[in-house]
């Protein structure tokens, strides 16, 4: 569903990752590994279309795509169930009840975000891309500040609502979702210090 | 759109700042005014037009630096960027809550305080119609400033500085329709101007300011 094909992208004007090409059928899920800035974030805000790639191209039904990033896009003045519906009618949706209980949820609807804990934010945070519909998930550090108990949580709304239902995810993580998916290390596809292309002509 | 607008204006009135401060400030400024040229009425009432239209754009542009800098700190304007919405629609429905919630109460206090500057009783009418036509132009000029300076630390002040001169042309037609207006002269060539300005930055600018986002999103 997902074919990314000698994909070179760049951050800040610098190549970070050359030649990169992957497969990801529809219902899997492809786990980006990889140490620190070696380009994880960059290659996810290229694939969602958040910054042009210097080439190579990705492919996947248009207007399918959705990002998760380290912000999770809450407004702090709505309560729990308006930042959801938000989204959800944005995207032309609108809120199922069990998205609720899927995100444990349930008990916070009508708290206003701002008085959320961390984790429970970057749950409504993860909410958001049960409400919005959208089959491609390119998701960054999804995990980040949530207990346990709310990563597995989330590992089995991915596997069992998304993927079954025949989306893909492309995630970086850097622990064990215990999710049954491909891990690929972005390591060999660093681009060479000296590479070009990465300046930005348009403001040369 | 709707979801959109709906959302921002709840985020207006619930945070404070939207209605409020914008008007709390255009009071403020008009107000002080008279202490400093002193009380003769023969003066307020000639220089008033131009008070009140330089108060209501320097209200106008308290509240523009929270139009995109809060939806790009919690990564709100990453998520609608890869939304179905298209990026030039989110700045036209920006703009227009900015409208909403500071163009339009500056526009139905001002009457209010003209009386505090004495102004002539025949301008009050071209004062209310000026400012309606008048202020949707600031609220896109100033979207469009806001987008220009997203992701910048102390982005405000460089916003003031860029959006202050696109200002120009709108005050001074504005304040030349009141002024004309007050002295019973005819006022619909600068009404008609400012109409114009105001329609043609509604048709050119969110455009602007979407390329501006984008880049400033990369």
């Amino acid at each position: 569903m997902l074919q990314v094909t000698d994909l070179h992208c760049a951050r800040g004007g610098v190549p970070v990752i050359a030649d990169l090409s992957f497969d990801v059928p529809a219902g899997t899920a492809l786990i980006l590994r990889g140490p620190n800035g070696i380009g994880k974030t960059t290659l996810l805000r290229t694939l969602a279309g958040l910054q042009p790639a210097l080439s190579g191209s990705a492919s996947f039904p248009e207007g399918e795509a959705a990002y998760a990033s380290h912000t999770d896009g809450v407004k702090t003045a709505l309560t729990v169930t308006e930042n959801l519906t938000f989204w959800a009618e944005v995207h032309g949706n609108s809120v199922a009840a069990d998205i609720f209980d899927a995100f444990d949820l349930a008990d916070l609807q009508h708290r206003t975000a701002g008085t959320l804990s961390a984790g429970q934010k970057r749950r409504l945070g993860l909410a958001r891309l049960g409400v919005i519909g959208r089959k491609v998930l390119f998701l960054d550090e999804p995990t980040v500040s949530l207990d346990a108990f709310s990563v597995k949580l989330f590992a089995a709304w991915l596997r069992d609502t998304h993927l079954a239902a025949g989306g893909v995810a492309v995630i970086a993580t850097h622990i064990d979702l215990g999710l049954d998916a491909p891990a690929l290390d972005l390591t060999p596809y660093k681009a060479k210090p000296d590479a070009s292309g990465g300046s930005d002509e348009a403001f040369l | 759109m709707i979801a959109l607008l709906i959302r921002d204006m709840r985020l207006a009135v619930r945070a404070g700042g939207g209605f409020g401060l914008g008007l709390a400030f255009f009071l403020i400024v008009v107000v002080l005014v008279p202490f400093g040229v002193g009380p003769e009425t023969a003066v307020l009432t000639r220089i008033a037009p131009g008070i009140l239209w330089v108060a209501a754009l320097l209200a106008a542009l308290l509240s523009l630096d929270r139009i995109y800098a809060l939806d790009f700190e919690d990564g709100s304007l990453a998520l609608l960027a890869t939304s179905p919405l298209p990026l030039e629609g989110v700045s036209l429905i920006k703009a227009l809550a900015h409208f909403i919630t500071t163009g339009l109460p500056l526009t139905l206090a001002a009457p209010a305080l003209g009386f505090l500057l004495n102004l002539a009783p025949p301008a009050y009418g071209y004062l209310l119609l000026s400012l309606l036509l008048g202020t949707p132009a600031l609220s896109v000029i100033g979207t469009f400033g806001a987008a220009l300076t997203v992701g910048l630390k102390r982005g405000g002040l460089l916003l003031s500085l860029l959006v202050l001169p696109l200002y120009v042309p709108t005050l001074i037609f504005g304040a030349e329709a009141v002024r004309r207006g007050g002295e019973g002269l005819d006022a619909s060539t600068p009404l008609l101007m400012l109409a114009g300005i105001t329609a043609g930055t509604i048709a050119l600018l969110p455009f602007a300011t979407a390329a501006a986002l984008r880049i400033n999103l990369r």
